[in-house]
Order: structure tokens, then C-alpha cells, then sequence
């Protein structure tokens, strides 16, 4: 039994060799699929899919081969599948990680390496400051975008106590950092909260004792679902509004939060709603495809792959000429379903920031775009990047 | 019979051995090097199982909380580094440390440091036994995750990059298959200490225990010390895999310390089979490389990795190694 | 106004123990009776979350939903128990560690495919969706209370079946000598799969009462399961007293360190550094609380057997 499976073993190891082939582009994908958090890989995944079904199986007009692993949430196998899409399927192009430590373990060396990193979701401040790196774009945000957004807005309303929470962990300090960095003033309270809390009954006891007029909160998913709702329980939502970013409000959230969201608004740099023909046609298509309205994290994987389709497109689908490439996608000559996008000198977005309200739209709740926080928002880790 | 269990018992061993010390030249040869960072991650993973199967299979300690000193080796490794880089000092009083990349410092000091947390952990834990040794060595384990989580000045959840792998020596461990020779070499002289150790005076006291503590107690073993100085060196043993595991990825984070990581380790060692130190290196095999070739064929590898674990369990009891080829209680 | 806040913390901390103990009861009952280490038993919090959510959604009704959920949850408790956990009881706790490891997977790679990777959206039922004035000037949610007066029922139940049943001697006496109860006529096959189902179907309803409140989501189970190990051992394995007072020792600990013990630090910090502080140690100190206890006694606060 034993040698029959090292036989078995050592057959696989052969079998599974590469051979180099030139031929379409190959495009890595490591996400996550599995566990806590599949839901944003899989919108990802699903997104960034559907660019490529809609040419039939091509970028920008040519050939692409996607490959799609599990990264499970754990850096050391996000490594391992990055490691063996660069040195067995020879990937030319890497993108789908979700998370910003996984990204910040693998994307350094993908880099140095001369692979492409398109981030359709994490930007951690790292990369967009002093680790900054020209083979890494990042078509979504920076970490901080959304909650200066909220910030900003929250300012311009003059909400004078506000008091805010996240979750104890690096993200959840620069969403807190953020968010001050536009609001200015000093909120009445600052709450670390346990990552992975579910219950929050002590948090809402101290939020009615202080008697804010405003509560920012950044808790990412089931941490999130189970603050909105157990928010709304105790009395608060009608007494002291509630605001935060996109992340707790987006589609996948809002079924599983129900009329607790109904009215929060919160920031997002997508919306279903932004009138261009590019996101008109996203969003038809991915209803069509999956039965399902998109997500942000879908929206981001769709403009990950249009942008990748563009600079194709530009060097004639020769993934040898890398630095063609590399101006192309600096170009960002695509539309973007969230209308205006370019890249600032970190290859971060360069773009306009929404503020959202939920609101119920034929029995389903879904979010209405209220006004623009930020036309041509930048971050504020540009200036630490070196890159010429 | 039993002649010809040692010769299938050696041919495997032997034929293992060849494996994988001829792997990092077929898969260059095969331009499969891909390979070579994979079966280093196993070795990694090996060398912790084997280090959870010494007070496991031979003390009869089962630990959830394995991982604990996995991750702490990894973040002495990870924030040695990181002072090297800046040329700061980890700590200044009452004496100081500067930080470092050579390996035989920093990897050294991995070990020693999972050992002195071992040693308090162990202290405390041994007082109770079974299901709430188990219990415990998990809440240790929980407690030192949130501790490297909120711990922010070394990128707490989000954890810290080492910008290149430690230097040993001349050898360039950048070099994936130089790296990986250090850790099969690692691997095998761990388990080679691990033999002569469960086969000395104090490895039989160990195993003692395990059978009978009151027993070995009865007859004048101070049993608690024993058992301590075991426990320290499995924390040793997996300290220094951490410190390997920070090499191979070149990054640190509370993920490593996750309980879950106790759970695959501890996995890895039954799967394998309990008491057999080989076995875990045959654990730590199936179980990545499944997880690996299954997560590429099937979003839903979960759904058939679970069976498969249930299904060692209720036909294979010793695991696979101890089904298949060790049938008896093994000597190393 | 502290001695308000305060009351309103310690109520909560009331309630996140009850709500514990829910959840810590059936796993003690399996614990210590068959001597299982049952690590799906946060597979059947969910499949109770579930079951529950699904029902909701359909007819709107959370009652009709704890209907299902219960005997849902029981009922897969049972098919685990008849076709894997049966032979196990034999074995050592590692082998149930890892058969048990490997239902966690499978079942939360099936509930994916069933029901997808989104959240599922379950809400308080509409009579008890308000909040009450228990402490003047402080609304508590009603849903709350019910969870507080479920867990106590439970209790109660729990209590008279283990002393006062003909069911409960015999529970009782399997989990001191086994062959002894199987010599005298007694199916102790049925039994323990009775027992099993039993402590399925809390898990059950813990996983529908927890719902409203939590996010109703793949691996809700695991977080909640560790610390509901942390209960039981603190209490003492295989006792329902002991599950009970754990419960509530944790509940208290966990939910009065987050609301006071920045603050406490605050008096000596800088605030910053104070708010990180106290976050970090909060979420550490269920886990020192239980290496305390067992340093202190080893076999938990009321152990069942001595």
C-alpha cells in the first residue's frame, strides 16, 4: 500500500511537470475559495471571469489561459500556489488575493521577480508607500480610501461627537487612522474591538453612554453582519446614525443584514448605479451569468481583468515586451464600470469616492448613490513612493 | 515475518530517503522547481510533527497547542531580521540583542526561545492531564495568536516581512534547493536525535509515563520533570521548524500560531501514525500534498479531504505508516 | 451613573454566558458521558443556524424555524453518531480529534455548496423584537432576555432529566461503568445515540437563538467552539453545573473586560496606548482565566467525578 502510493506520488510529480508553451496569456489567480471570507474571492473570481467569457475567452483579443487556486487565508499556501504559478505554469501576469497580509507575502518577491501584480482588492499602505513597485498596480482602492471618504463626509455634516470603532489589528488601526485623517476633529471615543468578536453588547452599552450624534465602525464581514444587527436590537439605529464603508454594506452583506442597514450610508467607490455604458453592461451581464446582482469585490475583479484586457490589447498580446506593458497598464486606457479611474505615480487609483445610502429597491435592499466625498482622491502614502 | 517487516520497513525508508534527496535535481532537470519549495514546506511541516510526536506517541502529551512554538521560533527569526535590517537592537536592558540574519544565531536563538516558552507553558500545563491538557496547551496557544496579533510594532496581524532568507555560512539559502537540503539535513538529524532519545534511560522513562505514570512515579521517577524536559524539547524541535517556515516564505504572521495550525499538525502526526517519528514525515507528506493537488482540481477540496481523514481513522488506526509498514510499537 | 453602566455590562456579560452555556451543555453531556472529544459540535451550531435561517426566510417565522432547526440538528447529530462516531468511542482522543477535524471540514464545505459563501440573513422574531427598561434609562433587547430565560430552562431540564428520570440514572451510570449498564439488559447503543441527538439538538438551538444576533455563516461554529471548550474545561468536563458556572464565569470576564478594561488602563496610559493595550489583554484573558483554574485545579472549577 505504502509503495503503491510513493509509486502513485512520484508518478504525479512527473506527469504534473510543465512544459512551456508559448501560447495565451497566463493569468494567476490566488484567492480565497474556502473557509471564512470565500464570498469575496468568489466575487472576485466571478467578476474577473466574466471579462474574459465576454470576449469568448479572450482579453483585449487575445487568447488568455486563467488559472485559479485556493489560498484558504493562509500566507504560507498563497506563497507556495504564487511560487508554483510563476515556476511550473509560468504565469505572466498574477492577481486575486484578497487579503492584505496574504498580499504583502507574496507580492514583494512576484514583483522582483518580473511577474505583474494587478491587486483587485488589498492595498495595504506598504505597498503603496515606501514598498511600492513598478509591476504592481492596484485597481481598487488603498486600505484608507474608503474610511477618509466616510470621514470627510461625516465632517461636512458637522457631526461633532463621533465615536468610532474596529477591530484590534493593523487594518483596523489605519481604517481608524483614516478615517481621523479627514474628520479632523478627535472623535468622543476610540474602541479596539477582538478580531473575529461576535458579540458586541458591551460596545453598544459604552455607544449609548456616551451619547454620540455618529458612529463609525469598520468591522469586515460576520464581525460586521453581527454589529449592524445587533445595532439595530438595542434601539440605536434610529437614534444615532450609523456609517461606514462599503465593506459591511455590500450586496453579499445586505441579504444576510436585512432592514438593520436600511438608511446607513457608507462609502464605496462603486455602485450598481453610477450611469456609464461600461458598468450598465457589468452589471446586466453578471445578473445574466450568475442570477445574481454584482458585488463591489466583483466590480473590482471585472476592471482588474478590463485593465489587464487593455494593456494586451496595446502590445499585441507579446507579454515580452514588458515594459510596453507596464506603460500600458500605467495608461489605464479602459472603461472603468466606476466611470473616472487613472493611476496616480504608486499605481494606486486615482479616483472619485461615493457616499451610499441602502435603500430598498423592489423588495431587495441594495444601495443609491447620495453624493461624491472625493473627486480624484489619491492616498496619503503617495509621496513615500520612489518610483520614477 | 518480523525479517520481513524490517526489510520493508528499510526499503521504504531507503527508498524515501533517495526521493528526496534526488528531488531538487529531477525537478531542476524537469524544470519543475516549483517542487523543490513545495517538498521544503513539507520537510518544514515534517520536523514539526515529529517534534509534536515525540510528546505525543512516545510521552503520550497531546498537545493542540503545537503551533505555539512553531510561530514563536518563526517571529524570533522574522524580528531578528527585521532589527538586522535596521541595525537596531531587539532589546537593550538589561543586556542587548542586536538584531541578525545569520542563521546559526538567529535560528539557535528560535530554538532556545520556544524552549524557555515550552518550559513555562509545560510547567504549568502537566499539572493536569488528558482532555484538559489538551484544553490547556490550546488556550496557551490562543494566547500567544492574540498576543502577536495586537502586537503592532511587528506588523500584527498583518506580520512582518523578512526582505531576504537568514545567512548560514557561506551557503546561499536564497538558493531554493540549497534551502531545501538545510532542511531535509535538519529533518533527518532531529529525527536521528529523536531515535536515540526515545531509545535512552529517559526515553523509556517517557514512554513509561505514558503507560503508567503512578507507576513510573512509584518506582522514583520524578515523572513531572521528565515529562517537562520532554515537552521543552519538542518545543525546541518545533521552534526551530518555525524559524525554517519564516525562511521559506520569508514572512511572519499570527496565522501561523492559528489553532488550526495546531489541528493540521496534529493531524499530520496521526495521520502518519502515533509513536513511529517517521510516520509524521509521512503524515506531513500526504496531508500537503493532498491539500495542494486537491485544491487545484476542486474548489470544494474540503468536502473530500474530510472523509479521507475520517477514513484513516476508522481503517487505518495507526495511521498510515503505522498500518502499513510498523505494525508494532516502534523503537524509532 | 458607573453603578448603571456597570449593571448594564454585568447583564450582558449574564447573557453571552447563558448564551455559552447553551452551546457548552450539549457538548459536556456528550464529553462526559462517552468520554467524546467532539470538535463538530460547532458543525451542529450551524446546521441549527441553518436550518433555522432557511425556514425564516421562507415563512417569516422564527418559531417555525426553531421548529426545524431543533430536530434538523438532531437528527444529523444522530447520522454522524451511527456512522462515524460509534466505533470511536473505543479510541483514544486523538483518534476523535481527527475524525472529528475532518467533519468540521466536510461539513463546512457542504454547507457552502447547499446554501453558497454568502451570509444567510436571519432576524429576531417580531414579538421580541423590541427593547425593555429592565435598569431605568436603560433599554436592554428583549431577544436578549428570551435568550437568558431559554438558557435557564434549559438548565432546569437538563438538571431534572440527569437527577430525576429513570433516563437520566441510566446516563449516569454508563458514564461510570458502561458494561456494567449494557450487562444488565440496558441498550447502551440506543442510549448513548439518545444522548448524542440530545446534545445535538442544543447545539441546535443555540446555533437558531444565536442567530438573530451573530452572522449566519460558514465556520461560525469554530470561534464559538473554542471557547465553549474553555467553558467546559473550566467548569469542570462532563458537568452541567460546572458548564453553567464556566459559562457565566467566562461570559462575565469577556464581556466586562472589553468595557472596562481600557478604561483601567486609561488611568495610567496614554489613551492610545491604553485602548491597544486593553484590547490585546481582553482578548487574552478568557485564555488566562482557564490557565489560571487549571494551574489551580486541575480538573476544572466542579469537575462531575471526582
Amino acid at each position: 500500500m505504502m509503495k503503491r502510493l510513493l509509486i502513485l506520488l512520484t508518478a504525479t510529480l512527473f506527469l504534473t511537470a510543465s512544459w512551456a508553451l508559448a501560447g495565451p496569456v497566463k493569468i494567476g489567480m490566488i484567492t480565497t475559495l474556502s473557509g471564512g471570507g470565500s464570498a469575496l474571492g468568489i466575487a472576485v473570481r466571478d467578476g474577473f471571469k466574466l471579462a474574459i467569457d465576454q470576449e469568448g475567452g479572450k482579453l483585449g483579443g487575445y487568447p488568455v489561459q486563467l488559472i485559479v487556486d485556493d489560498d484558504s487565508r493562509k500566507p504560507d499556501k498563497a506563497k507556495q500556489i504564487a511560487n508554483r504559478f510563476m515556476k511550473r505554469d509560468n504565469v505572466d501576469i498574477l492577481t486575486g488575493i484578497i487579503w492584505s497580509n496574504l498580499a504583502i507575502t507574496v507580492v514583494p518577491k512576484a514583483v522582483r521577480e518580473g511577474v505583474f501584480y494587478i491587486s483587485p482588492n488589498a492595498g495595504p499602505s506598504l505597498l503603496a508607500g515606501k514598498g511600492c513597485h513598478e509591476n504592481y498596480f492596484n485597481v481598487a482602492w488603498q486600505n484608507d480610501n474608503l474610511h477618509e471618504a466616510m470621514g470627510q463626509y461625516v465632517k461636512d455634516n458637522n457631526f461633532k461627537k463621533v465615536f468610532i470603532l474596529a477591530p484590534n489589528y493593523p487594518a483596523g488601526k489605519d481604517a481608524l487612522r483614516g478615517f481621523k485623517r479627514f474628520y479632523k476633529g478627535k472623535p468622543i471615543a476610540e474602541v479596539y474591538t477582538k478580531l473575529g468578536q461576535k458579540d458586541y453588547a458591551a460596545e453598544l452599552v459604552s455607544i449609548r453612554s456616551a451619547k454620540p450624534d455618529a458612529v463609525f465602525f469598520f468591522l469586515p464581514g460576520g464581525m460586521g453582519i453581527s454589529f449592524i444587527k445587533q445595532y439595530n436590537q438595542a434601539g440605536l439605529t434610529k437614534d444615532i446614525p450609523l456609517f461606514g464603508p462599503a465593506f459591511s454594506f455590500d450586496q453579499t452583506i445586505l441579504s444576510a443584514v436585512g432592514n438593520a442597514a436600511l438608511g446607513v450610508m457608507n462609502s464605496s467607490q462603486w455602485n450598481k448605479d453610477i450611469d456609464n455604458p461600461a458598468n450598465k453592461r457589468f452589471v446586466a451581464d453578471f445578473k445574466k451569468a450568475y442570477g445574481r446582482l454584482p458585488s463591489l469585490y466583483a466590480s473590482q475583479g471585472y476592471d482588474a481583468a478590463r485593465l489587464i484586457a487593455s494593456a494586451i490589447k496595446a502590445v499585441g498580446g507579446d507579454m515580452s515586451k514588458k515594459d510596453a506593458f507596464r506603460k500600458a497598464l500605467r495608461k489605464a486606457d479602459f472603461d472603468s464600470v466606476r466611470g473616472n479611474f487613472k493611476f496616480g505615480p504608486n499605481h494606486y487609483p486615482v479616483q472619485d469616492i461615493y457616499i451610499r445610502k441602502v435603500v430598498e429597491d423592489d423588495g431587495v435592499l441594495t444601495n443609491r448613490i447620495v453624493t461624491k466625498a472625493f473627486t480624484n482622491h489619491s492616498d496619503a502614502y503617495v509621496s513615500q513612493c520612489k518610483m520614477k | 515475518m518480523n525479517r520481513f517487516q524490517l526489510t520493508l520497513k528499510t526499503c521504504i525508508l531507503i527508498a524515501a530517503l533517495v526521493i528526496l534527496i534526488g528531488l531538487p535535481p529531477v525537478a531542476s532537470a524537469l524544470e519543475a522547481t516549483f517542487y523543490i519549495g513545495l517538498f521544503s514546506r513539507i520537510l518544514i511541516y515534517a520536523l514539526a510533527a515529529v517534534s509534536l510526536d515525540l510528546i505525543l506517541g512516545y510521552g503520550g502529551m497531546v498537545s493542540f497547542g503545537h503551533a505555539a512554538f512553531f510561530g514563536a521560533g518563526a517571529y524570533v527569526v522574522g524580528i531578528l531580521a527585521f532589527h538586522g535590517i535596521e541595525g537596531s537592537a531587539v532589546i537593550s536592558w538589561p543586556f542587548v540583542i542586536m538584531g541578525t540574519d545569520n542563521a546559526l544565531i538567529s535560528w539557535s536563538v528560535a530554538a532556545v526561545a520556544s524552549a524557555g516558552l515550552a518550559f513555562v507553558i509545560g510547567a504549568i500545563s502537566l499539572r493536569t492531564s488528558g482532555v484538559y491538557f489538551i484544553m490547556i496547551t490550546l488556550a496557551f496557544a490562543q494566547m500567544m495568536y492574540f498576543f502577536f496579533t495586537s502586537l503592532e510594532f511587528y506588523g500584527g496581524d498583518d506580520g512582518l516581512s523578512l526582505f531576504t532568507r537568514s545567512r548560514l555560512g557561506h551557503m546561499d539559502l536564497s538558493n531554493d534547493a540549497a534551502f531545501y537540503y538545510t532542511c531535509l539535513g535538519l529533518l533527518i538529524g532531529f529525527l536521528l536525535f529523536s531515535r536515540r532519545l526515545v531509545n535512552s534511560r529517559f526515553g523509556m522513562v517517557i514512554r513509561g509515563c505514558k503507560e503508567n505514570e503512578r507507576r513510573m512515579g512509584a518506582l522514583g521517577f520524578p515523572t513531572y520533570r521528565y515529562k517537562l524536559v520532554c515537552f521543552v524539547i519538542a518545543g525546541a524541535g518545533a521552534g526551530l521548524a518555525g524559524a525554517l517556515m519564516a525562511n521559506q516564505t520569508e514572512f511572519v504572521s499570527p496565522s501561523l500560531l492559528h489553532w488550526t495550525v495546531s489541528g493540521d499538525i496534529l493531524v499530520m502526526v496521526i495521520l502518519g501514525g502515533v509513536g513511529t517519528l517517521v510516520g509524521p514525515v509521512f503524515g506531513a507528506t500526504v496531508f500537503l500534498l493532498l491539500e495542494e493537488f486537491l485544491s487545484r482540481y476542486t474548489e470544494h477540496w474540503m468536502l473530500f479531504l474530510g472523509p479521507i481523514l475520517i477514513f484513516v481513522v476508522l481503517f487505518a488506526r495507526r495511521g498510515l505508516y503505522g498500518s502499513f509498514v510498523e505494525r508494532k510499537a516502534d523503537n524509532g | 451613573m458607573y453603578l448603571l453602566l456597570f449593571c448594564q455590562q454585568f447583564l450582558n456579560g449574564l447573557q453571552f454566558g447563558v448564551m455559552l452555556f447553551l452551546m457548552a451543555s450539549g457538548l459536556t453531556l456528550i464529553f462526559g458521558i462517552m468520554d467524546l472529544i467532539n470538535l463538530a459540535h460547532g458543525s451542529l451550531f450551524m446546521v441549527g443556524a441553518y436550518l433555522c435561517a432557511t425556514v425564516f426566510q421562507q415563512t417569516g417565522s422564527f418559531m417555525l424555524g426553531l421548529l426545524v432547526a431543533l430536530p434538523g440538528a438532531a437528527l444529523v447529530g444522530i447520522v454522524v453518531e451511527v456512522f462515524v462516531l460509534r466505533t470511536l468511542y473505543a479510541r483514544d482522543h486523538l483518534d476523535q480529534v481527527l475524525a472529528t477535524f475532518g467533519l468540521i471540514l466536510f461539513f463546512n464545505e457542504l454547507t457552502k455548496i447547499i446554501w453558497g459563501p454568502r451570509a444567510l440573513f436571519l432576524d429576531v422574531p417580531e414579538a421580541l423584537s423590541g427593547t425593555i427598561e429592565i435598569i431605568p434609562g436603560a433599554p436592554y433587547p428583549t431577544f436578549r432576555l428570551a435568550i437568558i430565560v431559554v438558557g435557564i430552562i434549559v438548565a432546569i431540564f437538563l438538571y431534572f432529566l440527569i437527577t430525576r428520570t429513570r433516563l437520566g440514572m441510566l446516563i449516569r451510570a454508563s458514564a461510570t461503568n458502561r458494561e456494567m449498564v449494557g450487562a444488565l439488559g440496558v441498550n447502551v447503543n440506543l442510549l448513548y445515540t439518545l444522548v448524542f441527538g440530545l446534545g445535538a439538538l442544543l447545539a441546535g438551538l443555540a446555533g437558531a437563538m444565536a442567530g438573530p444576533l451573530f452572522a449566519v455563516e460558514v465556520g461560525m461554529g469554530e470561534d464559538i467552539l473554542i471557547l465553549t471548550f474553555v467553558v467546559i474545561v473550566i467548569g469542570g468536563i462532563g458537568s452541567i453545573r460546572g458548564a453553567l458556572v464556566g459559562a457565566i464565569l467566562v461570559g462575565l470576564i469577556d464581556t466586562l473586560g472589553r468595557a472596562f478594561l481600557p478604561a483601567l488602563f486609561k488611568l495610567f496610559l496614554d489613551p492610545a496606548t491604553a485602548d491597544g493595550v486593553g484590547a490585546s489583554l481582553d482578548s487574552m484573558a478568557i485564555y488566562i482565566l482557564m490557565a489560571l483554574v487549571l494551574a489551580w485545579k486541575p480538573r476544572g472549577l466542579l469537575p462531575a467525578h471526582e
